[in-house]
């Protein structure tokens, strides 16, 4: 009766709920993904590198990293750049902001695809911008918007912006206003606040905002084609991977492929939280709370 | 599970938690207590004392780390809560938020598999009796803080438990409320004549509900008495400082007689009683406010003299900060005559001036 | 300051407040005008370079609902999409609450696992899904393309719910438990009931994704398993072929239905829900 054993309840049934879930993404993400790396060190022919030593010296593979970058860098910077001052406008509740953020959203749900055809039209040697030009004499002959460079950066501005907008916006408004206040107080003015206040405490964020909309720039897909030249300026990175896979069944070259691609993206993300780290050296926290 | 128990067993219960920096520390220390059938046992001593962690433990919501928990014959802290049986009414009531009074009411009766039919007349008869018939169909948001205790308290009584839990269930409520609802929760518990363990820090509520009182430190037990012995004998000095011994001073032990200790500090003379050995040349002496009347003892003995420095008129009493030549302040429950800066002489009888160790 | 100075920083302010909104402006009206010249061009007769179409018609619609079997994709964008959802729902709903109310060792591995579809991109870890896809068979059905969408759809409930069990307090289980709740008679009793607005909020943002997300679908989909996005892809792609209004039919027809889930979304939910892939924060009171 008077036993000093510990007790044990039976196991905790809650900890088995999110056996489903783990084991799902165990499954359907980290084994294909793990299928994929092996895979791509095991080529039809050659030693087990030779997938990415055919990736990086054959001419229309290895330049693909930089077409890609050369897409995806501006059309991030570009986001960012806008989305940090315009949110910071907005920073104040208001009825503009739920409008605004509404109205912003809208073109994130329409997706890629519409937003390429939209442009084809719109933005196309006969639509009504080139039109528009046109007719205020801005501009003579037609607009060379599409099917080059220049329609693929556009739609990643559209895709892209609005996301980077919003994201910022949610960190920019958990900063307390207060802490803005108490500085004016102390005698800082606008730019100040911004400088010594906001942009410290945004730094995180903003790192964060900037890897997230970088990945998803580098990922771009169907613009490419549908906007772009896939056979030459804008043959991106997935294009290639996705033609190994789906026209020369060579599904070893298309896993190495999406790994450079993924490596690539990693490098860079790591790059851009170091240069964060080396400026900033706060509290991490965004001053909520 | 058995409606009629004679007794629940604590045998050295323990609950460890790890602390900051990862020291695992005691919440519990080997907790032993009895309880039987038809007591009122309270759980009592200030915050991070244990006594939540006691209830948790009985309850099932906490497991324990060494020890065991008995219900008659038969071993209970390996089950689950749900298996237990229990009632519990928690401190902020946690009643479901989207159910209904009655459905709240008939939650566990509904997990017993009572039939819709049998739980109407055993929801209305726990309703009659925390006196809230009529409110069946409102919503836990629509009720006053009361109200709401008071339906906690029918869902843990309507399932007919052998044992109920009340973790600090007053503490939400007004002053006013709280004394009345002190005084419904005791009605409840001798018409169900089951057993009861209630937690509080509150020591007025403990002295007027329980049968027997639990005090307890960082999770180490002090005193196990009932409230007229908790209240004029405490086991120790924390026990003592607790229940409202407000004047505990310092002195040195001057001479030792069987359980008489006399100690002087200052210009100040006590003769008392001592509660527990004594180690070394100085002791605590703890006297109640309310016990140190004006005036000159049989005797002269255990008389100061002091200047009165504060007074706190409380309608029936003042109370009186009175100081001595020496600077020895004393707490005194005087007449609400006396004035400040008048010169007074009190003195506490013998047995009411307790001696401990000193700390 | 001098009242010149204070002038000056006033102008400057004014002249950024106004750069920026022109900004917004021009990039809000020329997405506006993107989208209206597609509708118009959908309802164009014909359509050469001129402001506006030489006539109206609605006859593109029904062509393109013939050429491009508009009925059978949108029926299995439906069923893609449902089926999508109610089983993020039933995987991602107790892992939320798991992760959201215990500690358990590796319980941090376990969030970056279910984090990571959510940062990387649906290309990079798409291609490896759908060999492994091809392998199984599946690749090319509807199951295929159902599993491929679930992928970043129950890491996306997870992130949304866990907020929402936090919120509700724990002592409700307790109490729950202790009157005699199973676990699994506690989900349904009291969770469920007080996580409806949670979950109808995860269940539009993800609805309104996965009709969006193109790459998964279009790695794994075969000929008549097809989302409308994927379909309205292969539209424009093969646009030289065939009349391009009928594809811009089609393409409106695509927008109409993600407008509508999208408006009924953003009915009971914050839109910065829809992007925002980081948890969110409750916002001090202002």
């Amino acid at each position: 009766m008077t036993t000093a054993a510990k007790s044990r309840m039976p196991l905790d049934p809650a900890l088995l709920l999110v056996v489903p879930a783990a084991a799902f993404m165990l499954l359907l993400f980290v084994y294909p993904f793990l299928y994929g790396l092996l895979l791509s060190f095991n080529p039809k022919e050659g030693n087990w590198l030779a997938n990415y030593q055919f990736f990086f010296t054959t001419d229309n593979e290895w330049p693909t990293i930089w077409t890609t970058l050369k897409l995806a860098l501006p059309a991030t910077l570009i986001n960012v750049g806008f989305a940090l001052p315009i949110a910071y406008k907005m920073r104040l509740k208001s009825r503009y902001q739920r409008w605004i953020t509404t109205i912003l959203v809208v073109p994130i749900t329409l997706g890629t695809v519409l937003i390429a055809e939209g442009m084809l039209i719109y933005f196309g040697p006969k639509g009504w911008l080139s039109q528009a030009l046109q007719f205020f004499h801005l501009y003579d002959g037609p607009i060379r918007l599409t099917h080059n460079y220049w329609g693929v950066l556009i739609s990643l501005v559209i895709s892209g912006f609005p996301f980077a907008f919003l994201l910022i916006l949610s960190y920019i408004t958990g900063i307390d206003p207060v802490l803005a206040r108490a500085a004016a107080t102390l005698g800082a003015g606008p730019k100040s606040q911004f400088r010594h206040i906001y942009l410290p405490l945004l730094a995180p964020g903003l790192a964060m905002c900037f890897c997230l909309a970088f990945v998803q720039a580098f990922s771009v897909f169907p613009s490419a084609i549908l906007l772009g030249s896939p056979a030459g300026p804008t043959r991106v990175i997935s294009i290639a991977a996705y033609e190994a896979a789906f026209e020369q069944y060579d599904y070893a070259l298309a896993s190495a492929i999406a790994m450079i691609m993924g490596l690539v993206q990693l490098l860079i993300v790591a790059a851009v939280l170091a240069l964060r780290n080396a400026f900033y050296r706060g509290p991490v926290t965004g001053g909520k709370g | 599970m058995k409606h009629d128990f004679k007794e629940l067993k604590l045998d050295r219960v323990t609950r460890q938690f790890a602390g900051a920096g990862g020291k695992a520390f005691n919440a519990l220390d080997e907790l032993t207590l009895t309880v039987k059938r038809g007591e009122f046992i309270c759980l009592l001593g200030p915050s991070g004392c244990g006594k939540s962690t006691a209830l948790n433990c009985i309850a099932g919501l906490m497991q324990l780390s060494g020890g065991s928990i008995w219900l008659d014959e038969q071993r209970i802290d390996t089950l689950p809560p749900e298996k237990r049986g229990f009632g519990m009414v928690f401190q902020n009531y946690a009643l479901f938020p989207h159910m209904t009074v009655a459905k709240n009411i008939g939650f566990g009766l509904k997990m017993r598999g009572v039939s819709p039919a049998a739980m109407g007349p055993r929801v209305a008869h726990a309703l009659k009796l925390v006196q809230l018939t009529g409110q069946e169909h409102k919503l836990p948001g629509q009720l006053s803080g009361g109200q709401q205790q008071r339906v906690a308290i029918a869902r843990a009584i309507v399932i007919e438990p052998p044992l109920i839990l009340m973790d600090e269930p007053l503490s939400n409520l007004d002053a006013k409320l709280r004394i009345e609802t002190r005084a419904e929760i005791r009605r409840i518990h001798r018409e169900l004549d089951r057993a009861t363990i209630y937690v509080t820090h509150d020591q007025d509520e403990a002295l007027s509900l329980a049968d027997r009182i639990v005090v307890m430190k960082d999770g180490v037990v002090q005193q196990i008495g009932t409230p007229a012995e908790v209240y004029a004998q405490p086991a120790n000095l924390h026990v003592a400082r607790f229940m409202g011994y407000r004047n505990v001073l310092e002195l040195h032990v001057a001479r030792e007689d069987g359980d008489r200790v006399q100690l002087s500090g200052g210009d100040v003379l006590i003769t008392g009683v001592r509660k527990q050995p004594l180690n070394g040349a100085r002791a605590a002496v703890a006297v109640r406010p309310e016990e140190i009347s004006v005036g000159e003892g049989p005797g002269g003995l255990n008389t100061i003299a002091g200047r009165v420095e504060n007074v706190e008129y409380s309608g029936r009493d003042s109370l009186l900060d009175v100081v001595t030549s020496s600077g020895t302040l004393l707490h005194v429950r005087g007449p609400v005559t006396t004035a400040l800066n008048d010169i007074v002489r009190v003195y506490v009888p013998v047995e009411r001036a307790l001696v401990y160790p000193a700390e | 300051m001098t009242k010149a100075r204070q002038d000056l920083h006033a102008w400057f302010d004014r002249a950024w407040r106004g750069l920026l909104l022109g900004l917004m402006t021009l990039f809000v009206v020329n997405i506006g005008l993107m989208i209206g010249a597609v509708a118009t061009s959908s309802f164009a007769r014909r359509w050469l370079g001129t402001w506006l179409p030489e006539g109206w018609t609605t006859t593109w619609y029904t062509a393109a609902w013939k050429e491009f079997q508009l009925d059978s994709v949108l029926w299995v964008t439906v069923e893609v999409v449902f089926a999508v959802v109610f089983l993020a729902l039933l995987i991602g709903v107790p892992a939320a609450y798991t992760l959201a109310r215990r500690n358990f060792p590796g319980k941090r591995m376990l969030l970056l696992l279910f984090l990571l579809p959510l940062m990387v991109p649906p290309i990079t870890y798409g291609i490896p899904l759908a060999t492994v896809l091809y392998k199984l068979q599946l690749a090319g059905t509807i199951y295929g393309v159902i599993i491929a969408n679930l992928i970043p759809a129950a890491p996306f409930v997870i992130l949304v719910m866990t907020p929402f069990i936090e919120q509700i307090d724990p002592n409700l289980e307790s109490a729950a438990r202790v009157f005699g709740a199973s676990t699994g008679r506690m989900f349904w009793h009291i969770l469920v009931p007080l996580l409806g607005p949670g979950i109808l909020a995860a269940s539009l943002l993800v609805l309104v994704r996965t009709i969006a997300l193109f790459e998964l679908t279009f790695l794994t989909a075969g000929p008549d398993s097809q989302t409308l996005v994927v379909a309205l892809y292969y539209a424009v792609f093969a646009a030289g072929v065939r009349a391009p209004q009928s594809v811009d039919a089609m393409a409106m027809v695509y927008m109409g239905v993600t407008l509508v889930w999208l408006l009924i979304a953003l009915r009971f939910v914050n839109p910065t829900q829809l992007v925002s892939r980081v948890k969110e924060h409750p916002q001090p009171a202002a």
